[in-house]
């Protein structure tokens, strides 16, 4: 029953990207990834991590996607670019992504041994109490982070005054 | 019955891929910013799946500073996307050429 639940989000997952990479249009691509990423949530739950899987959900494919829509608009380029004329470059890019896919499997093999095993998962308590007692100055640091980021973000698009 | 963690990897490795790809075959900078998103996710889930197999209950709390740090990037990111397109009128990035010698 997980595994069918499994492959159907890898599917859905897989799909929304390919199609992120065949649509010409960003807004579409955008909302595609939204799809991806809303799936990707469904896998963290899968892997025993509930509360990340409503974080990504949120956060990802609410806030930052959002984020990618409103830009989109406010650029607004119309027809859109097509991904790429060349049909040279598609290839390679194909050939070398396949190369590479293969390579980085092959790699991975040796780091899964009895590939069968997972653990229990992670409840949101267990992971607050981590978070607010070992991680308590990371998690203080990120508030700092993301306050930076906020205002470096207003900073650079402001319109300077002459 | 539990999915076995190898599977999440694997699907890991495909969408990672695939974030490449989309990188290079896209032209312009928002389509490869989000190329970059897919694969920051995909590195995520390799993460999970790999920590959950060695029972390491603090990779949950890292992959939470991931996406954190992820929303702040994005913000960044876009803002310099934006202020590109007001100075260039363009946002393909062969038309973003100027330290080209």
């Amino acid at each position: 029953m997980v595994i069918i639940v499994f492959f159907a989000l890898a599917v859905i997952c897989t799909g929304a990207v390919l199609g992120m990479i065949f649509s010409r249009n960003q807004a579409t691509s955008a909302l595609l990834l939204v799809l991806a990423f809303a799936a990707l949530g469904g896998l963290f739950g899968l892997l025993g991590a509930p509360f990340l899987a409503v974080v990504q959900v949120i956060i990802y494919a609410g806030a930052i996607m959002v984020l990618f829509i409103f830009v989109i608009m406010m650029i607004n380029m119309g027809q859109g670019i097509a991904p790429e004329k060349k049909k040279g470059i598609i290839v390679l890019a194909c050939a070398m992504a396949i190369v590479l896919l293969i390579e980085l499997v092959f790699a991975g093999r040796g780091s899964l041994p009895g590939a069968g095993v997972t653990g229990p998962g992670v409840t949101p308590t267990d992971l607050g109490r981590l978070l607010f007692t070992t991680y308590a100055y990371p998690f203080e640091l990120t508030s700092v982070l993301i306050l930076a980021a906020l205002v470096g973000a207003i900073a650079l698009v402001k319109k300077r005054e002459p | 019955m539990t999915v076995p963690a190898g599977y999440f990897f694997v699907l890991s490795l495909v969408l990672f891929v695939l974030g490449i790809v989309a990188f290079f075959v896209k032209r312009d900078l928002i389509s490869q910013f989000m190329a970059i998103e897919v694969m920051l996710n995909s590195a995520n889930l390799a993460f999970l799946a790999l920590a959950r197999q060695a029972h390491f209950a603090d990779a949950q709390v890292v992959v939470f500073f991931i996406i954190t740090v992820a929303a702040a990037e994005a913000a960044i990111g876009l803002a310099i996307v934006l202020v590109i397109f007001r100075r260039r009128k363009s946002i393909r990035t062969a038309d973003l050429n100027s330290l080209k010698g």
